[in-house]
């Protein structure tokens, strides 16, 4: 699969999914919004995963996220049966495995940077002073160390989704999971967020950006493209036109 | 354990905030609770203080006498029984005392008669109705907490030889010499002209119970020179040891039975009583008081956390996408069960004291504005309003603390 997809994975892998679905009970009717995912993500790469709505995208990014688990299938993260945790073991991987970076940002509005940056770390059970060294350092990392004591209202927008970026890496997770981090930003501000992310991939983070756009995924090193509940296709760099026949592409 | 202590530290600070932000919906929540805390802090301080007037009261019996009376000092359904009991005369007093005099080891010390009645007394232009003449032997004081404030009580020489002095209550000296000392001045009981020779000390009535504020005490013989016709005699008898009631009691029956001159099948024609049986009697009342009142005060710190329930649904509802949020950044259920509960009993714990510092006001007032109503404002109280207002704030904040805790993370961080 790596040579026919040409992906050369950098390292071990960090997610291994095999044959998930994930059904939801609409009132009579029972929604398949994933009806059989295999994917691997190895450390270090930086995944786009896209496909319309109603394609099972946000489902499988919940599901990649430990926000939910599968209905059958398997999910191991980091070796780790995820499938068969519970909401407390979920929570405790959530914490320290994955960075979450939302559309709408989601920082806490009445705290300020540093108290939001912080935050996961509380949950991690780190020492004051320790969290307060670590917050500050992330801060500055992503460009805000003049900003810490500034709360969300004091600040930009691009400079929001920086505190949040800056949060979700804080507790040093295994993946930064990106849900349309532009989404609610202007394009210049987006492409700096973009500068960003790549930044951190140069360094050494695995990303898995969730998004509809096609100039935003363009970013990523593998795009998979899902379509009612199944990965249509998984490639390594961005096709901007989809039915344009490409070697690489592989469908699932 | 350090995690639960952070996340602990953090939710406190969450609640700080939050009361900050939203200042008069938790001034408007808090007030349910402020309410509450005052009206159970206030029912508390009155049951307290009942129950203190009620003990007080009762200290005027003395916890180591017993009463050799016609009637006991309970309800009894067959009256008939007791009504033609012959009367208690003093001298059964003179006769008890030779036989424990003759008696080795006996559990009694002394027996001390008295003899009362209702009159007036005057001292030039005031007059006190109603008062109650006790006439008694100067062993009285060995029988009972009576003190003097200034004077003293009358002597052995004064007491056999029937001479006409008095000690005065603490009220009847306060309405006859509004500004002089009563001390060697003459008042006037019955027509008779009686010497002041002390003053009570001032004890304190409650609720009409006895007290000795209002009545006076004179020597038996001046007593039953002027007034012997239609007056109760009773004798009271003092303990050796309070712990030993039972044996002197069986011991003060046998002996009044021998002064009665019983047959062993007859039944005593006399009752022995103590200030136990008294208290047995109150102690119902006291308690149904008690309870009936905290349990309506209850009911408006009932409604109080009702309140603070609702509110905190409001809360939990307004915020769910940041629960959502502080899901994905791994919050546990347990820390956002923890994170509302502490907020609701933030809330309860501010009500709790601003309530408990107006109570304390409040008490502070009455007990200014009525000296007499024995308002008793304890650190128990305090302590106990607290742990109330801690308990309503868990009470209050469960429901929607577990609702909050136990959202689905994917749906909460849909929610706008």
């Amino acid at each position: 699969m790596e040579t026919r997809n040409s992906i050369r994975p950098r390292g071990p892998v960090v997610i291994d999914i095999e044959n998930i679905t994930k059904d939801y009970v609409m009132g009579e009717e029972v929604v398949h919004a994933l009806r059989g995912v295999t994917l691997q993500i190895h450390r270090n790469e930086y995944i786009a995963i896209m496909g319309p709505s109603g394609s099972g995208k946000s489902t499988l990014m919940n599901m990649l996220g430990c926000l939910d688990t599968p209905t059958s299938g398997r999910y191991e993260f980091n070796g780790k049966n995820v499938a068969e945790m519970d909401d407390d073991e979920l929570a405790a991987v959530r914490n320290r495995e994955i960075g979450f970076v939302f559309q709408t940002f989601n920082l806490l509005p009445r705290s300020t940077s540093l108290r939001n940056v912080e935050l996961p770390l509380i949950y991690a059970g780190i020492e004051p002073e320790r969290r307060l060294e670590r917050a500050t350092q992330v801060l500055t990392d992503v460009g805000l160390g003049d900003r810490i004591h500034h709360k969300p209202n004091e600040l930009s927008g691009g400079q929001r989704q920086r505190v949040a970026i800056a949060r979700a890496l804080v507790n040093g997770p295994s993946i930064v999971l990106a849900d349309e981090p532009t989404g609610n930003l202007d394009s210049k501000t987006g492409e700096e967020i973009m500068d960003l992310l790549e930044h951190l991939y140069e360094r050494g983070n695995t990303i898995i950006l969730v998004t509809h756009e096609r100039d935003i995924a363009a970013h990523a090193r593998r795009t998979v493209h899902l379509r009612d509940g199944l990965i249509e296709m998984d490639h390594a760099g961005f096709i901007p036109e989809l039915d344009l026949p490409i070697a690489e592409i592989t469908s699932t | 354990m350090k995690r639960f202590f952070y996340e602990l530290s953090e939710s406190w600070k969450i609640a700080a905030a939050q009361m900050r932000s939203n200042l008069t919906r938790s001034t408007l929540t808090a007030l349910g609770v402020i309410i509450g805390i005052i009206a159970v802090t206030l029912m508390g301080t009155a049951v307290n203080g009942i129950s203190i007037g009620f003990d007080k009261s009762m200290a005027v019996l003395g916890d180591d006498v017993l009463y050799v009376t016609q009637w006991p000092w309970k309800p009894v359904d067959d009256w008939w029984n007791y009504r033609d009991r012959k009367k208690i005369k003093t001298e059964y007093a003179e006769t008890l005392n030779r036989m424990i005099a003759a008696t080795p080891n006996s559990n009694l010390v002394i027996a001390v008669p008295t003899s009362n009645l209702m009159r007036s007394i005057k001292y030039r232009g005031n007059q006190v109705d109603n008062v109650f003449v006790l006439g008694t032997t100067s062993d009285f004081i060995v029988t009972s907490t009576i003190d003097c404030t200034s004077g003293r009580f009358f002597n052995e020489l004064e007491s056999r030889g029937g001479v006409n002095v008095v000690v005065i209550g603490y009220d009847v000296a306060d309405a006859l010499f509004p500004s002089e000392s009563p001390i060697d001045k003459s008042v006037l009981i019955n027509g008779q002209l009686f010497k002041v020779v002390g003053v009570n000390t001032r004890q304190g009535t409650f609720l009409g119970l006895f007290s000795w504020d209002s009545m006076v005490a004179m020597p038996l013989a001046a007593f039953n020179k002027y007034f012997s016709a239609k007056s109760d005699s009773d004798v009271r008898v003092k303990l050796k040891d309070k712990t030993r009631l039972a044996d002197a009691k069986d011991e003060l029956t046998g002996l009044m039975r021998r002064v009665r001159g019983l047959p062993p099948e007859k039944k005593d024609d006399f009752s022995i009583n103590e200030q136990q049986a008294f208290k047995s009697t109150l102690d119902p009342v006291k308690n149904s008081i008690a309870i009936a009142g905290l349990f309506i005060t209850g009911l408006s710190l009932f409604v109080g956390a009702i309140g603070i329930m609702n509110i905190t649904f409001v809360s939990v509802k307004e915020r769910t996408k940041e629960i959502g949020t502080r899901k994905a950044l791994g919050a546990r259920r347990r820390t956002i069960l923890l994170q509302f509960l502490i907020e609701s009993t933030a809330l309860c714990l501010l009500g709790g004291f601003i309530g408990l510092a107006f109570a304390y006001l409040m008490c502070f007032g009455i007990g200014k504005a009525f000296p007499s109503f024995p308002i008793h404002f304890s650190v128990g109280l305090v302590f106990l309003s607290m742990i109330v207002s801690i308990f309503t704030g868990l009470f209050s904040g469960f429901a929607p603390a577990w609702t909050a805790s136990r959202l689905d993370p994917v749906a909460a961080l849909r929610y706008e």
